[in-house]
């Protein structure tokens, strides 16, 4: 009895970490611009049913909150060649853009991925790129292909070529909870598990170039933070202090971190420097102070502390002397805080007791807006581009991880079958 | 020295004085210690205090397991963001202060934990300050610092599972494991 229980565990547990995030638009639909993607021609070989190009590049259009796929039904048309184009019969259905392309293949492991996208209006191309692919790799030209069409459109550099890192616990009645680090495509898919442990796992932190990542994990029976080459599947242990080793932030350049130590008595933020590994102690104050987080230009750290008597933010610069500047003024709980890649805007966790709730902070204007309803949402990171904000959130009880366009508009949850997700980390898109 | 001692002896006979007036997430939390085996079997130990039938405590070394023994208590119960002793809790680190002071070769582990609302990290912290809090009150008793190690889990352990107050309240907790 006991070998078939842990045999289900496993089968349960393995499940999980097959699990696909399903990804559901739940708000904003409305506002989004009409655009129509032809399912791309498949020359030399069958559609691959899990590396469906087209079908990949319309739902990131759809995910971005910015554009409205035509469903396939809608499509007037199934274009091949930009000369089979009817420019006129596609100004009816009132899309602004039109794209099409195929898939070659060439060899065994060896595809051509081509598109063409087109101004409706004026009626000619204004884009168009070939890409070679190995079947490993068509899902990323795919997504890189939508983030073309988003910076063509929007101006906006992309974010879908990436991958998000995440936090699973599996909870079996009566077992230990089983934590796993995965990194998947911003879609959800391709999986991949970094650790398994049964003691927690913290904090995963992308490094800028997006090859490593930092975390923090209890395996060993106190908190370390590790850095994991995602390429090379090696990791170093890069601090092992008495007392918590937690909040790892990488600096821009990629070669310092910060992370909280309380190895001084108290929770303070410090800076690792990863290649000489000396340490700078950053706040020295009574109070709580962690969840640090860079300025792109490298020159002061945003991060959360309770000198106040509640948690809110504050910015010290990397100068002699330079006092934290409180930055949250409403609300009794404003904590961990990301930056968008310009510097204008600061995602962040704004509660009371009782709710909590993902808000954004203009610097500029000091105006702050709560984007999600809460009422646990939490680990707010903005994507590469600073469009959206991934978090994670509660559905009916549940833990899901869900995105918000920064403005509030349009909202999608990212549906785990089961388990516990948490700490979405969105790593830089890859080059 | 003798100024704590001399304090410790006035919080330790405040807290007698103050033991029938238990809050209610105490109640809460004692009546629902079934989940934790024993663990809970304490706060019924210093229900005796406050009926003035105080209970020889003894701090020999086999008293540790003991589940009568108010020992057996072994978790102590916070306030959201908050990291302060309640003055019955302070009472029970007193038993378990003590219970080092007399045994050298005796250690714990003081885990912190939080209960879910709020930033995890920040919750690292703070569990934290609840563990070094504890850890300050075993100390002034005359625990050794080697004998005591602390970890901070913040949230990620949970005692009970829930997002009502009923789970939050089981989970804002230190657990003094031997």
């Amino acid at each position: 009895m006991k070998r078939l229980l842990s045999g289900l565990i496993l089968f349960c547990f393995y499940s999980l970490a097959q699990a696909v995030l399903n990804i559901e638009i739940t708000e904003g639909v409305e506002g989004s611009l009409p655009i129509a993607v032809v399912p791309f021609q498949w020359h030399g070989g069958t559609k691959l049913a899990d590396a469906d190009v087209s079908a990949i590049i319309a739902s990131d259009l759809a995910r971005s909150g910015k554009f409205a796929p035509l469903a396939d039904k809608d499509l007037i048309a199934y274009p091949k060649q930009p000369e089979d184009v009817h420019f006129q019969s596609w100004r009816m259905t009132g899309v602004d853009h039109l794209i099409i392309g195929g898939v070659k293949q060439e060899a065994e492991n060896q595809y051509q991925v081509y598109f063409r996208m087109f101004d409706v209006l004026k009626g000619e191309q204004v884009l168009g790129y070939n890409f070679s692919a190995t079947r490993a790799s068509l899902r990323s030209v795919a997504h890189r292909i939508s983030d073309h069409i988003i910076k063509a459109l929007t101006g906006l550099p992309g974010a879908f070529d990436a991958r998000i890192a995440y936090i699973t616990a599996a909870q079996n009645p009566g077992k230990a909870v089983k934590y796993l680090l995965q990194s998947a495509d911003t879609d959800g898919f391709n999986s991949q598990n970094l650790l398994l442990s049964d003691e927690p796992i913290m904090s995963p932190a992308w490094s800028p170039a997006g090859d490593r990542l930092a975390y923090v994990s209890f395996e060993n029976g106190v908190a370390e933070i590790f850095v994991h080459n995602i390429h090379t599947a090696k990791r170093e242990q890069i601090s092992k202090f008495a007392g918590i080793n937690g909040a790892p932030a990488w600096s821009p350049d990629g070669r310092k971190m910060a992370i909280t130590l309380s190895k001084d008595g108290n929770p303070d933020i410090y800076v690792l420097n990863l290649d000489s590994k000396e340490l700078t102690r950053i706040t020295s104050h009574w109070s709580i102070d962690t969840e640090a987080v860079w300025m792109p230009d490298g020159r002061s750290l945003v991060f959360t502390s309770n000198r106040s008597g509640k948690p809110q933010l504050y910015q010290v610069a990397f100068k002699a002397g330079a006092r934290p500047q409180r930055l949250t003024f409403e609300g009794s709980y404003n904590a961990n805080a990301s930056v968008s890649a310009d510097g204008k805007t600061i995602s962040f966790v704004n509660g009371d007791s009782n709710v909590f709730r993902i808000a954004v902070l203009y610097l500029d204007t000091g105006l702050v807006q709560i984007v999600t309803d809460g009422p646990l949402d939490e680990s707010p990171e903005f994507s590469p581009n600073g469009s959206m904000i991934i978090y994670a959130s509660q559905h009916k009880g549940q833990p899901v991880l869900a995105a918000v366009s920064t403005d509030g508009r349009h909202k999608q949850r990212l549906g785990l079958s089961d388990g516990d997700v948490r700490e979405p980390a969105w790593s830089s898109v890859r080059k | 020295m003798k100024n704590y001692l001399l304090i410790l002896l006035m919080a330790a006979a405040l807290a007698a004085c103050d033991a029938n007036v238990k809050p209610g997430a105490d109640e809460d939390a004692s009546a629902m210690g079934g989940d934790r085996g024993g663990a809970q079997a304490g706060a019924i130990g210093t229900e005796g205090y406050g009926e003035g039938q105080s209970l020889p405590v003894s701090y020999e070394a086999g008293a540790i397991n003991d589940a009568n023994s108010v020992l057996a208590e072994r978790v102590i119960y916070f306030d959201f963001d908050s990291s302060t002793v309640s003055d019955e809790s302070v009472e029970l680190i007193k038993h378990h202060g003590n219970y080092l002071s007399a045994n050298p070769g005796a250690s714990i582990r003081v885990e912190g934990h939080t209960d879910e609302r709020g930033t995890r990290e920040y919750n690292v912290a703070l569990a934290d300050r609840r563990a070094q809090s504890v850890e300050r009150l075993l100390m002034f008793q005359g625990a050794g610092n080697d004998q005591i190690t602390i970890i901070s889990y913040g949230e990620e352990k949970p005692a009970r599972l829930g997002h009502d107050e009923t789970a939050w309240s089981m989970n804002r907790r230190v657990e003094l494991v031997y």
